[in-house]
This record gives C-alpha cells, sequence and structure tokens, in this order.
C-alpha cells in the first residue's frame, strides 16, 4: 500500500485504550520501569538508613578483628546486602538520568551510559563479596 | 535530515528569579553524583575488613586523617541531605506540598534536616567511638 492510497482512507478503529497505549512505553520504549524502580530502592534505604547507621557506629574504634566479627553476624550481614543492593541500583539509575541529560554525543552518552552500568555492578559486587567473605568466616 | 526546523525553544534557567527549591534541585543531584563516588569507599572499608589487619588499618589511618575526616564528614552530610531532599520528593510523587510555603518548608525542612542529623550523627559517633 502506497502513502498516497492510505493518506485518505480513515483509520481502522482501534480496540487499544489510551492508557494500554502509553502503558510500558514511552520514547525508551521501557515505560516507567526505571521511575519506579528509583522509587522502590529509595523506601528501601529510608527503611534501611537507621540500623545502617548504627552498625557503622558500633564499627566505631574497633580494629580489624572486632570489626570482621560485627560485620560477619547475620543480621547485620543482610541489613548491609540490603542496603548495598538497593544503593547500587537506585545510584545506577540516577546517574543515567544525568548522563542523559548532560550528555548529548550519542556515542559518548552510550560509552558513559556503560562505563555507569559497570561502576554500579563492580562496586556493588565487590562490597557484596566482601561481607558473604566475612559471614563465612574464610 | 538536512533541513533545520525552527522551533520554539523554552527558556533556560538564568532567566528565572533563583529560588530555594531551584537550588536545592542542583543541591539534589550533586549530593547523588557525590554519593555515587563515595561508595567506592564504602566498598573500600568492607573489603579491607574482609581483608586482613593491614588493609584494615589502612582505611582507618585514611579516614582519621584530616582529609579523611572531612571527606566522611561530607559524605554523611551529602547521605543525610539526600535522603531528606529525597522523602520530600516522595512526599510531592504523592501529590501533596504543592503549594508555595508547603514546598518552601519542605526545602527548609531537608537543608536543616540534613545539617542537623549530620552532627547528631558526628555528635554519636565521637561520643561512642571516642570512648574505645
Amino acid at each position: 500500500m502506497s502513502i498516497n492510497e492510505s493518506h485518505g482512507s480513515p483509520k481502522p478503529p482501534s480496540m487499544r485504550t489510551p492508557l494500554g497505549r502509553v502503558r510500558s512505553l514511552g520514547s525508551s520504549h521501557s515505560g516507567t520501569t526505571d521511575f519506579w524502580r528509583q522509587r522502590i530502592t529509595a523506601v528501601a534505604m529510608t527503611l534501611l538508613i537507621v540500623p545502617v547507621i548504627v552498625v557503622v557506629l558500633m564499627l566505631l574504634g574497633r580494629n580489624q578483628a572486632g570489626a570482621a566479627q560485627i560485620l560477619g553476624s547475620l543480621p547485620i550481614a543482610i541489613i548491609l546486602l540490603l542496603f548495598i543492593v538497593a544503593s547500587a541500583w537506585h545510584m545506577k539509575i540516577g546517574m543515567q538520568v544525568v548522563i542523559e541529560d548532560y550528555i548529548h554525543n550519542e556515542k559518548l552518552k552510550l560509552a558513559s551510559v556503560m562505563a555507569n552500568n559497570f561502576f554500579s555492578v563492580a562496586v556493588a559486587l565487590a562490597s557484596i563479596y566482601a561481607i558473604l567473605k566475612l559471614s563465612s568466616g574464610v | 535530515m538536512t533541513a533545520r526546523i525552527e522551533r520554539p525553544l523554552s527558556p533556560h534557567m538564568q532567566v528565572y528569579r533563583w529560588t530555594l527549591t531551584m537550588a536545592l534541585s542542583i543541591v539534589h543531584r550533586a549530593t547523588g553524583i557525590a554519593l555515587y563516588f563515595g561508595t567506592l569507599l564504602l566498598a573500600w572499608w568492607l573489603i579491607a575488613a574482609a581483608s586482613g589487619p593491614g588493609a584494615y588499618a589502612n582505611v582507618q589511618a585514611f579516614t582519621g586523617s584530616i582529609i579523611g575526616k572531612l571527606i566522611v564528614f561530607g559524605y554523611t552530610w551529602a547521605l543525610m541531605h539526600h535522603l531528606l531532599s529525597g522523602l520530600r520528593h516522595l512526599v510531592w510523587d504523592l501529590g501533596y506540598g504543592f503549594k508555595a510555603n508547603e514546598r518552601e518548608a519542605l526545602t527548609w525542612g531537608a537543608l536543616i534536616g540534613g545539617i542537623s542529623l549530620t552532627v547528631l550523627v558526628w555528635i554519636a559517633a565521637y561520643a561512642i567511638g571516642g570512648g574505645r
């Protein structure tokens, strides 16, 4: 069908609602996923911040043996693991927004977004590995 | 694609009178970026604790130095400010606090609250850590 033919004919009626058409879509075709995850991780960290500060205060002035003993305990390890996962995810999304706002060169933007992913995953995995190592006592 | 269409442009920031919410919007982003790189310190500290006494002593030597203390103090403020400023955004997300006096109050609250919490945490840190 050429452009001329389709031009005059009316569009076939669609069964899709306006909400159905936009849901999960948008310019990036990923919809509101990042927006929502940013809020989930924000609320998670808000709930975790008091225990995390308490853990950090508990570690003050202790040597490595004392710190390792505290960090290796189950509830503290879980609190820190949750906080690390939430913060890495949150900061990855946040930095991507900053990159997309300020870097207009397409190739540089792609490279920056990739570097952002690598950095966030690397920081998270290194921290997670350290906590698991402390928990298992090896 | 070669033809450039003259589209109307929205006025950029500098034409507006500076407001508290504008300044704090930038601070929210700046503290977020600072915290992003600050996680390196957190990761270093955890890895050192998992590595052994020598590595941990290095972290403690750094965080005990003047520059280290300044960085950790700055990190504490960035965290507290970003937390409260973020809670303010969650209030807005829920559809509340958009009246002029409400958004001003929320923003002042985040600014003053962030500084207050930072000082409180450091007082607690000295009260606990100073004794050991």
